[in-house]
């Protein structure tokens, strides 16, 4: 089926000096294709883990404990005010050399968490900062009288957080989350920087064996619009299907 | 008037930072009662409703529900909340949920009650406030009127002792605001305990047993329909009825 592509591609190449690798060779497809593979990875469970921090650092806001609001607005703090490839960086070289390490079965020593644990961890915490804000004017745009009304009925916080607040903040908030998550998305490229074989690692590989930088570069970029693309029109459909009949947010 | 008070407020005082809000207000109601508190805006009214049902902690006094001491700083606030029902004046529906769901979800939520009997209620309860066909209907495909009505049915729902209401029509028009009107009239006749704070004189004079005019945080008159309306002793209570009958 890929056959006609790949032999006018392969014509391209011959004829134009157009070197697009990945649509003939084997091994640069492979390569590609795994790092698209890992870059949807990456991006799926960091948009999954920063909602999650997103919610629970939004709920800890607004706690009554001044310790957990002080430490919320700390992290907030300090992933947002510093650079994402540094929190890397940090989160890769410093922190994962103070925690211990495992011995593999030939008996060398194994880090207990790898580059991509560690890209997982560093672009959830950072869009996850970014995501407690968010959530947190979604928040605030609920009125009051909303959540008084659930106390009323008897509601406890938790309860009024996740039955009234939430939902109604969720969909208030949800094109700046969208928004977040295009970032977040495009984030994923620095995990390039610790060698997680993402779509920017594998192309890498590709050109320096190749020497097609300039075609690598303009099927990266096709990529990174088409999968950003996919998102927004996830986002998009999420809203519609959120909407509520007859509700001016 | 017989029976015991349900409700017994006793020189309960409130103020905000150096806004005093309640002065001194004092009240005993009792069970099936209609209690209708008149009165300027500010005069805290509102306050007052708000801390019968501990949505604002009193300052100074003590007030029972029931039983219930509500200014016990160990309050279980679920036990009052199931005693007490309240339908604000903005009707303050979940907008995400439907008319049903709005009505329902406390007691499944909240009583642990099973899914099938709370929806079954809930369909009495919007029978009750006449809007069984808007049972899937979301609150901004509702009128004013049907919002509150449905706002009355969600407090209904968790079978309370007493309900208040905060200027529950103040935001509707003339015709919305009747269709509100006669479902509270109705509760109140069928023996349900209730406390008004409103600016509907005329309803007031209607289904009111007692009548407290307040003024500057503290019940300036009190009394029947009559003693209120038609031979009020304090001059500030007669200015007050001057301007609004």
């Amino acid at each position: 089926m890929m056959e006609p592509i790949a032999r006018w591609f392969k014509w391209l190449s011959s004829t134009h000096g157009l070197n697009y690798s990945v649509f003939f060779d084997n091994y640069d497809q492979t390569l590609f294709l795994k790092g698209l593979q890992t870059t949807i990875f990456l991006s799926l469970a960091c948009i999954f883990l920063s909602i999650m921090v997103g919610l629970i650092g939004a709920w800890l806001q607004g706690s009554r404990l001044r310790a957990a609001r002080i430490g919320t607005a700390m992290f907030v703090q300090f992933f947002r005010n510093t650079p994402p490839l540094v929190q890397l960086a940090f989160f890769y070289y410093a922190v994962s050399s103070l925690l211990p390490t495992l011995t593999d079965q030939f008996g060398a020593q194994a880090p207990i968490i790898n580059n991509l644990g560690w890209a997982i961890i560093s672009f959830s915490l950072f869009a996850g900062a970014f995501n407690i804000e968010i959530f947190r004017s979604g928040i605030e745009a609920v009125p009051t009288a909303m959540t008084e009304a659930a106390e009323s009925l008897g509601y406890t916080r938790f309860q009024i957080y996740r039955i009234v607040v939430v939902p109604i903040a969720f969909r208030i908030c949800l094109p700046s989350l969208g928004n977040n998550l295009v970032n977040l998305v495009k984030t994923t490229t620095l995990a390039y920087a610790i060698g997680v074989p993402e779509l920017l690692y594998a192309s890498a590989q590709i050109w320096s064996e190749a020497m097609n930088v300039r075609e690598m570069m303009v099927l990266l970029l096709i990529t990174y619009v088409a999968l950003v693309a996919v998102l927004v029109g996830l986002m998009q459909r999420w809203e519609r299907s959120l909407r509520i009949p007859g509700y001016i947010a | 008037m017989l029976g015991q008070p349900l409700i017994e407020i006793d020189h309960v005082e409130k103020s905000f930072h150096n806004t005093v809000v309640l002065r001194d207000i004092s009240m005993k109601i009792t069970k099936g009662e209609c209690a209708c508190i008149i009165g300027p805006s500010g005069s805290g009214k509102s306050t007052l409703l708000r801390c019968i049902n501990a949505l604002v902690p009193v300052s100074r006094g003590s007030i029972i529900v029931d039983g219930i001491q509500v200014n016990d700083p160990n309050l279980d606030k679920l036990a009052l909340r199931r005693k007490v029902g309240i339908v604000f004046q903005q009707y303050n529906l979940f907008p995400h949920k439907t008319a049903i769901q709005n009505i329902a979800m406390a007691p499944i939520n909240v009583l642990g009650r099973p899914k099938e009997e709370s929806y079954e209620r809930a369909r009495q309860l919007l029978a009750k406030v006449k809007l069984s066909e808007k049972a899937d209907a979301y609150p901004g495909e509702l009128s004013g009127g049907q919002q509150q009505r449905v706002a009355i049915a969600r407090s209904l729902a968790m079978n309370p002792l007493v309900m208040l209401f905060d200027e529950v029509t103040a935001a509707l028009d003339p015709e919305t605001k009747k269709e509100v009107l006669f479902t509270i009239r109705d509760l109140a006749a069928e023996g349900m305990t209730c406390i008004l704070v409103t600016h509907e004189m005329g309803f007031a004079s209607e289904v009111a047993d007692h009548v407290y005019f307040t003024d500057g945080g503290m019940i300036v008159e009190s009394g029947t329909p009559t003693d209120i309306f038609k031979a009020a002793q304090n001059d500030r209570t007669r200015a007050f009825l001057s301007q609004v009958l």
